[in-house]
């Protein structure tokens, strides 16, 4: 075999590799946390267990959380969450699918703040709709830093607030994500 | 000497890889996250409250819960005019439930019926589940006590205050089959420490049934049924049949209901019914369950 030959082996093998690398960041616990501001009550829950997949080359993220692993303060609150209001039974997942913009501006070397616009498809209770929100990244030694927040209206995912409740749940409701995203080695 | 042509092949193809990769990912990225973690669903909201009409439910109040419940029955409705159908009289009682843990519940209550005072434990020893742990059924236990406070009918005797205490027992299996349907038994032991007459007997052993149909998300159709052999109870007693709706409203359950039990504790609804449903002897009703969170439980840890 010719030196030239392996060479060109060696090469190939290194992009291979390369090209196989650390591109995907991923997580099993994000945190995602909606707050709900009403006239007669406040409402908060939480969630640490959203997945996540983003992809540095192509800029795709994938994100699905669980309905039912939402915390309330309230357990009774949290059970009709479930019950009447998401019907976690039938659906339960929300998941987005979608891109994050111009990714490949994102200086993983900067261990600074990066803003950037992602846009997909939200899917709550089965109803998809198009959502669009500003992401901020921040690479840094421990993984990188992701967060957002978008509004939704409750809706525009048929989730039905009755007449006697109006005034405990609001008609926007304040979605905050925070993810420490990790590379994701295979 | 190996053939330029075929290592440029092998090669081409093998630096296109990463891209065939890439290709195979379209479907979806989390996959690449592998199978979730089993996790273990419980069932939950079988019934909408810890009652079913006068009968506990296989659900417990949650930890740190505080759940006042004001309950009452009124006359028999075949009372007539005179009486508004029954709505002039009224048996009453005022309950406070609380949940120390999820599966552990006692409460206090108060009667207007023979003045008694009641309190209970209701523990929860198996829970139903899907997922990881797979279980069928719900079991609970329930041990209540009574204390009948009315003032001696024969003051001049030696009375023993032990002689006013009630006891009963009961196993409730349950299981939620579907969204909308639950259904559950309740075998059951009440144990009289004194008995009107040496006929009657001390302890009476009884069946009971009881269930759940949602109508829509928030009613529900409930109805429950306790079975007692005849020669069991005290001569004109009646076996326990009840029927209501449960309407709830985010922190309240309103329970609507006719039954023809006028007690409300198990040791008088089982044992102490005199109504005949035939006769319209029936008792409209009503509680209202109103839940507080007096202390909030930690989250438990997610394990991933």
């Amino acid at each position: 075999m010719n030196i030239k030959a392996a060479i060109s082996l060696l090469i190939c093998l290194g992009l291979h590799a390369w090209g196989m690398a650390q591109d995907k960041y991923f997580t099993r616990k994000g945190e995602v946390d909606f707050f709900s501001s009403a006239p007669l009550e406040d409402i908060r829950a939480e969630n640490n267990g959203a997945m996540c997949v983003l992809d540095l080359n192509s800029g795709k993220v994938e994100v699905s959380l669980l309905i039912a692993s939402f915390s309330f303060k309230k357990a009774l609150m949290q059970e009709h969450f479930n019950e009447n209001y998401m019907e976690s039974g039938k659906h339960p997942k929300a998941t987005f699918k979608g891109v994050v913009e111009d990714i490949e501006k994102l200086d993983l070397k900067k261990q600074e703040t990066q803003t950037f616009e992602a846009k997909g498809v939200l899917s709550i209770k089965g109803v998809e709709r198009e959502v669009s929100t500003s992401v901020t990244m921040k690479p840094g030694k421990a993984g990188m830093e992701v967060q957002t927040t978008f509004i939704v209206k409750p809706e525009d995912h048929d989730i039905k607030i009755p007449a006697v409740v109006r005034d405990n749940i609001a008609r926007e409701i304040e979605v905050n994500v925070n993810m420490n995203l990790q590379p994701l080695e295979r | 000497m190996i053939n330029p042509l075929k290592l440029g092949a092998a090669l081409l193809i093998f630096c296109a890889s990463p891209a065939l990769h890439a290709q195979e990912e379209e479907e979806s990225l989390l996959d690449l996250l592998g199978d979730e973690d089993p996790k273990t669903e419980y069932a939950t909201a079988s019934f909408k409250t810890t009652r079913i009409v006068n009968s506990h439910s296989l659900e417990n109040t949650h930890h740190g819960v505080l759940d006042v419940k004001i309950s009452h029955r009124f006359g028999f409705i075949n009372s007539g005019v005179y009486e508004i159908f029954g709505l002039d009289q009224a048996s009453i009682r005022l309950g406070l439930d609380y949940g120390v843990t999820d599966w552990l519940m006692v409460g206090l209550g108060r009667s207007s019926f023979e003045k008694t005072y009641d309190g209970f434990v209701k523990a929860r020893i198996l829970r139903q589940s899907s997922g990881e742990r797979k279980m069928p059924i719900t079991l609970s236990w329930l041990s209540t006590m009574t204390i009948n406070t009315l003032r001696w009918a024969y003051p001049e005797r030696v009375n023993f205050s032990t002689s006013r205490y009630a006891y009963a027992h009961q196993l409730i299996v349950g299981r939620k089959f579907s969204e909308g349907f639950t259904l559950q038994l309740m075998p059951s032991v009440v144990h009289r420490n004194l008995v009107a007459t040496a006929d009657d007997a001390h302890d009476i052993f009884a069946m009971g049934a009881g269930g759940r149909l949602k109508l829509t998300k928030r009613i529900a159709l409930n109805a429950e049924y306790y079975y007692a052999h005849p020669n069991q109870l005290d001569a004109g007693r009646r076996n326990s049949l009840s029927i209501g709706f449960d309407i709830e409203t985010g922190g309240h359950v309103f329970q609507l209901h006719f039954s023809n039990s006028t007690h409300m504790v198990e040791k008088g609804f089982i044992t102490e019914t005199t109504g005949n449903w035939l006769d319209g002897d029936i008792h409209f009703g009503f509680n209202i369950s109103r839940v507080f969170t007096v202390h909030r439980p930690k989250p438990k840890p997610v394990n991933y």
